[in-house]
């Protein structure tokens, strides 16, 4: 714990926009709920993406200035939003046929764990008195043609949250494309965790000592 | 002549009996019927299967409902929603059975439910806790699950203009589960801002066409749930 203190990774802001910068002009995106929403804030200087909230709305924009939310446009969060010009509504059933049917390019998810063959565990503990509540995310992992995670590296008591393998309950198998996290971009390769990019001052020893799996160095 | 308009909440919710399976629509408070489930609770009818997406917040609405012990089982995909206290407790405590459906999944159910088809399979789920007892089958070389579609004796949606036909239009994120609920319940009741004659909504706009409605009740000026919240309310 003390030696993980004195490590100085990269800020959420700065994960965010780490992230936003490997997302092509035009692409659909779903934001997850949580840090995944903070990538909006860092789309490129000549880039327009469009964002999907799955509960019927593609082009959501920014949230309203205090006090002029309407209650019934909100995003997947349940947060007041607003709709960028060039947006559309949409029922439950046509939301996930964009989702499962493949139509967006990518899902921006958080995570509880993540394994070396890309399984995720965001959903729930699986402790017996949990409130199971799953939402979306099984479908997005399922549907959307590539899934980036972005979480801290460990857990608030310093556990890895890359694994060999989760030991939550999985939202998916084999569904996590890359993760971006406070100390490296990682891409998950069937050869297993594979560390393209190193937060600068951050070493692969110190990555390599907060993960719970056998990392691959990039040029390998 | 068809004139689908009742003149109150009381009268389009009076005949739900015991033991009735309910669709309500809403994601969170966009689109919740908040009027008809209040009725619904005037009413009294109890041992209901409430199908929707949450479990409603505070102590008013669908979480009203709840808390008035009278859902013994709720098909929904996200029942942990901010202010909401009251289906946890029911939860922990068994009165209140809980199926847990993947939200896509849950909105393709009901899709399938009211187009007819009896079931489908879906790539969502494979691989997970919630894949447990389904049947599953390859299809070019990828794994998916057997799901059921899903009907229910009523539905109860708010749209902001109906006419006398049954058609509906919605508001923005408002419309959520509503278009395809109204489909799959065999008595689809919809409480509306504003109810107008035939003919006055564009054709080419109609959202929910009437052939899917039974039921339209105006409730003019709709109250919403967060409102309630923010000045305590708690119903009855």
């Amino acid at each position: 714990m003390s030696e993980s203190t004195q490590i100085k990774g990269w800020s959420r802001e700065e994960m965010a926009q780490r992230l936003a910068q490997d997302i092509p002009n035009g692409s659909y995106v779903n934001l997850g709920i949580g840090i995944p929403e903070l990538v909006a804030r860092f789309v490129p200087k000549g880039r327009t993406f469009i964002y999907h909230t799955e509960n019927g709305l593609l082009g959501m924009g920014p949230s309203p200035a205090e006090g002029e939310g309407d209650p019934e446009l909100i995003n997947a969060g349940k947060r007041h939003v607003t709709a960028n010009a060039g947006a559309a509504y949409f029922h439950h059933a046509d939301s996930f046929a964009m989702i499962r049917g493949g139509h967006l390019d990518l899902s921006v998810l958080g995570a509880m764990q993540i394994s070396q063959t890309g399984d995720l565990a965001n959903w729930s503990t699986g402790k017996p008195d949990a409130i199971p509540a799953v939402g979306g995310a099984m479908d997005l992992v399922a549907g959307v043609k590539q899934v980036f995670v972005m979480t801290q590296h460990c857990t608030k008591t310093g556990d890895p949250k890359l694994v060999e393998a989760c030991t939550y309950p999985l939202t998916g198998r084999g569904v996590v494309d890359r993760i971006y996290s406070d100390l490296a971009v990682i891409d998950v390769t069937p050869d297993g965790f594979r560390v393209t990019e190193l937060c600068p001052g951050v070493d692969f020893k110190t990555v390599q000592e907060r993960t719970g799996a056998p990392l691959l160095p990039a040029n390998e | 002549m068809i004139d689908k308009r009742l003149p109150s909440a009381a009268e389009a919710v009076a005949d739900i009996a015991d033991g009735s399976s309910i669709m309500i629509g809403g994601f969170g408070e966009a689109g919740s019927p908040i009027e008809l489930i209040h009725a619904l609770i005037d009413q009294g009818a109890s041992d209901l299967t409430v199908i929707s997406n949450n479990t409603g917040s505070g102590q008013v609405g669908l979480a009203a409902l709840l808390k008035e012990r009278r859902v013994t089982k709720v098909i929904c995909s996200f029942p942990k929603t901010l202010n909401s206290t009251v289906f946890p407790e029911l939860y922990r405590e068994g009165f209140t059975e809980l199926e847990l459906v993947p939200q896509g999944t849950l909105a393709e159910r009901i899709r399938a439910g009211g187009a007819g088809v009896p079931a489908f399979y879906t790539p969502t789920a494979v691989g997970t806790p919630l894949a447990e007892g389904k049947e599953p089958r390859e299809f070019n070389g990828r794994e998916y699950l057997l799901e059921y579609g899903l009907t229910a004796d009523y539905a109860l949606i708010k749209g902001t203009v109906a006419d006398a036909h049954g058609n509906v239009l919605y508001n923005k994120t408002a419309r959520n589960f509503a278009p395809v609920m109204a489909t799959a319940a065999e008595i689809t009741i919809v409480q509306a801002a504003r109810v107008i004659e035939p003919g006055d909504i564009d054709p080419e706009t109609i959202v929910t066409p009437g052939i899917f409605v039974d039921r339209v009740v105006q409730i003019a000026e709709p109250v919403h749930e967060s409102e309630l919240i923010a000045e305590g309310v708690s119903y009855p």
